[in-house]
């Protein structure tokens, strides 16, 4: 294995202690391994920037665990009657259903100006701009910057939740309609079809089955962001009363209880926009 | 198409909208949203919004210590996800149709992936808060246990997806199962592992803001404290702090992943 | 010599349907079997229970004296070795470098720590880029396998059957995904490994008229059933017309 042959074959590429190199060394190699060793760092350091005020990793975890077995195998409700956990439960999926409605309309409209094909370049990115920003804030500081200009109430959690809904969609719309056939809008337009035609003839129709699917699915993480809304921003429904069984009353069969309701919508939830996803969008973009 | 069934599917379409506005109607009414009124809210919200979601000089003396509170954030997101993310590859590979070793483990990682998932981020955090207390280690594993479940069933699809053929033709030549994981199976994958875990970095700085909200911890708590103390112009600045850090993380994610993808 | 014999096989998926029936051949080294039939008659499956992909249900398979179906895991393996099998598809890892995935071959004969840390010997690194060379792509031995084009791919998926050192080359429909030059080079390659290497061949083809170019049997399967079995001389429009049932004659009329 002696290096630096000189009657090596012209297509062999040798590293330099001269054994034969199976790897192409290429970019994207490269930029994977280097993503993975600086977020291993990153994670490394992370121990050292936490604050570990009053852990006693002794005690946390055996009560944790002891929680969690009172929690999911006593369940019960001792503060409120089965007849008003429904009633909160509706509110939390009513929260979640206007955001998502109200979000879905707004964006339509707003992907379509949204869509390169469809719309002018400047309109596009500057839509595109605004959208980024709107989603990078965290919608519970949405919800709770209403809160302070509405007053608390349904009103406040669902137009703060709508923020990143309507943001959300009009990236996956817009990503939709780029992706209609051009071929379906020139024929269109050679009819002398005009843009409201061409939308509602070309482009609607035939992104429909996807539209279906990511409503859905935005449907799906709502319910869940209503939860939370309950919880963190006093929003009421199922959420709400989490946080108080939890954070008020310490009572853990009744967290296990609320924990258990909200486990069973959601897997619903889930196992429904599964089976639409796969029936409609098998691509597997989720951002 | 004929004309019958065309006919169907435009009488479907208009079912489903019926269904759709009855439903909306229906949540309406039962979380008593007035539609008019909360068109009338925005204006006012805006407004209020303009006028005192002001950056003064005095709020950015503060600015240090919100970039302190912001950094553990991050890096709480960060290590949540990619310890989440290791597990994340083993459940994977034991819950996928190509890669799995039996079905009793397959269906195990599906189950305990369905179930971190579907237990809301602010459940886990309410109950870890209990025994954990106002720390980052608890806004840490409650980010964890939802990253967990997500992930997973992200690098199921993945994994999936990317390596049926050739799962069987290294079989075919007698190939290990451990050698077919490490040499054909997470190669081929790991891009797209990588692209979710970087999405799901910057979801989780934004859940650690709630998450912070919840238990006391990080830019979160920094955020409840100057809301509660009606202190305004501290609050733009904190969330302002947080869309630009989420931005950053957000366009160095897409850099990356046009070269990987 | 014989170095295969399938003795009244039997396989079903599911209890409804029989998907082979008591399928009796033999093949001798350094033969080239083609194996003919429409599409659904088995003949993937009957290739996949030679190299026991799927579990054999009925009968026997027996390769170099060694009855396949009763063989343990670490046998069973090693078996495998000695068989290279070429798939329709290709079934590379796109993502790897031609050189590594023709390298994957060798999996067989390591254990499993060789196989993850990935060590390759010099000689079989030398061996694969001789390969390479012999089917003409060596210069794309550091290219990633997705940017080749289909013909290429299955060189390399070619090269990876031949690392093994095998005894047999299974290939399933090698070049049902092809153009016709490609299909032609891909054919003149695999009759060339046994003509000039010696290695026994067993294709499934869906052309015809390839198979009897290229083939000295050829083996017509109906159903699950052997219906003709024969040097490709004797395989006349009867038996293709009987092979094939009323689809051939459709096509031929349409
Ligand atoms: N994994 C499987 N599970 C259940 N049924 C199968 C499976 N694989 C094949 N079959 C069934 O077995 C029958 C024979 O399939 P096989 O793939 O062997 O046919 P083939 O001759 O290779 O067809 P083709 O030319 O289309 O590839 C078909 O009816 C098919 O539906
Ligand atoms: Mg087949």
């Amino acid at each position: 294995m002696e290096a630096g042959r000189t009657n090596d074959l012209p297509y062999i590429k040798r590293t330099k202690d001269g054994r034969i190199n199976i790897k192409s060394g290429n970019k994207i190699d490269l930029v994977v391994k280097w993503t993975l060793i600086i977020l291993s760092i990153l994670t490394v350091m992370a121990f050292f920037f936490f604050n570990y005020i009053g852990l006693q990793w002794d005690r946390a975890i055996p009560e944790t665990a002891h929680n969690l077995r009172v929690m999911f195998l006593e369940p019960a409700l001792n503060h409120f009657s089965w007849g008003e956990a429904f009633y909160q439960v509706g509110i939390t999926v009513g929260l979640g259903v206007l955001a998502t409605v109200i979000g879905a309309v707004i964006a339509l409209f707003l992907a379509l100006m949204a869509a390169e094909n469809l719309s002018r370049p400047w309109i596009s990115k500057s839509i595109r701009a605004v959208v980024a920003v709107i989603r990078a804030v965290p919608t519970v500081l949405w919800v709770l910057i209403f809160a302070i200009a509405a007053g608390l109430g349904s009103e406040a959690a669902v137009l703060g939740m709508l923020f990143h809904s309507t943001a959300y969609l009009v990236k996956a719309f817009s990503e939709a309609f780029e992706e209609v056939d051009a071929g379906i809008l020139e024929a269109l337009r050679a009819t002398g079809a005009n843009w409201w035609h061409v939308v509602t003839h070309g482009v609607l129709p035939s992104t429909f089955t996807y539209i279906l699917s990511w409503v859905f699915l935005r449907f799906e993480i709502n319910f869940g962001v209503a939860v939370a809304m309950g919880a963190a921003a006093g929003a009421g429904g199922i959420g709400f009363e989490l946080f108080m069984a939890s954070g008020f009353y310490f009572d853990l069969r009744e967290v296990g209880f609320i924990t258990y309701a909200i486990l069973i919508i959601a897997v619903v939830l889930e196992i429904i926009s599964t089976q639409l996803k796969n029936r409609y969008f098998p691509a597997s973009t989720n951002n | 198409m004929n004309e019958k069934k065309m006919r169907k599917s435009r009488m479907q379409t208009v079912v489903f909208l019926l269904i759709i506005i009855i439903v909306t109607y229906l949540s309406a009414a039962i979380t008593e949203f007035n539609f008019l009124d909360g068109l009338a809210t925005i204006p006012k919200a805006l407004g209020w919004m303009a006028g005192n979601l002001l950056i003064t000089a005095e709020t950015l003396e503060r600015l240090p210590a919100i970039m302190e509170k912001l950094l553990e954030t991050i890096f709480m997101s960060i290590a949540a996800t990619t310890i989440a993310a290791i597990l994340s590859i083993f459940l994977g590979l034991m819950g996928s149709k190509t890669t799995k070793v039996n079905n009793i483990f397959s269906i195990f990682a599906r189950l305990i992936a369905s179930i971190s998932r579907n237990i809301p981020v602010v459940a886990w955090s309410l109950i870890l808060l209990i025994s954990f207390g106002q720390n980052s280690v608890t806004g840490f594993l409650a980010l964890f246990v939802g990253t967990l479940g997500f992930l997973t069933r992200a690098f199921i699809e993945s994994i999936d997806e990317a390596s049926q053929d050739a799962v069987e033709a290294l079989q075919a030549t007698g190939a290990t199962y451990f050698q077919i994981v490490n040499k054909a199976v997470i190669p081929q994958s790991l891009p797209q592992m990588l692209s979710w875990i970087l999405f799901m970095i910057e979801t989780n700085i934004r859940s650690a803001t709630l998450v912070g909200i919840l238990t006391g911890t990080g830019i979160g708590y920094t955020f409840d404290l100057y809301y509660k103390s009606l202190n305004y112009n501290a609050v733009a600045l904190v969330t302002i702090t947080i869309v630009i850090a989420v931005l950053i993380i957000d366009s160095i994610s897409n850099r990356i992943r046009r070269v990987i993808l | 010599m014989t170095l295969l014999q399938v003795k009244g096989l039997g396989k079903s998926y599911n209890s409804e349907t029989q998907v082979l029936k008591n399928v009796d051949f033999e093949v001798n080294a350094g033969e080239f079997v083609s194996i003919i039939g429409p599409s659904g008659a088995g003949k993937s499956t009957l290739l996949r229970c030679i190299n026991r992909m799927v579990e054999i249900n009925e009968g026997k398979v027996i390769f170099d004296n060694a009855d396949v179906g009763s063989l343990k895991k670490k046998e069973l393996r090693k078996l495998r070795t000695n068989i290279g099998m070429v798939f329709q598809h290709y079934n590379l890892v796109p993502r790897l470098t031609v050189i590594e995935n023709v390298l994957h071959g060798r999996f067989g004969y390591k254990t499993t720590m060789q196989g993850i840390m990935g060590r390759f010997t010099e000689e079989e690194k030398e061996h694969a880029f001789m390969l390479l060379k012999k089917l003409g792509i060596e210069d794309h031995a550091y290219k990633r396998c997705d940017q080749l084009s289909g013909g290429q791919q299955q060189r390399v998926g070619i090269c990876r059957a031949l690392i093994q050192e095998p005894k047999l080359v299974l290939c399933d429909e090698p070049i049902a995904s092809l153009d016709p030059n490609s299909s032609k080079v891909i054919m003149d390659h695999l009759k060339s490994i046994t003509t000039d290497m010696g290695i026994t061949c067993l294709v499934n083809l869906h052309q015809v008229e390839v198979a009897q170019d290229y083939s000295d049997r050829i083996i017509g399967l109906r159903k699950g059933e052997i219906v003709f079995d024969g040097p490709s001389k004797l395989l006349h429009e009867d038996q293709i017309n009987h092979i094939y049932g009323t689809e051939l004659r459709e096509l031929i009329t349409v």
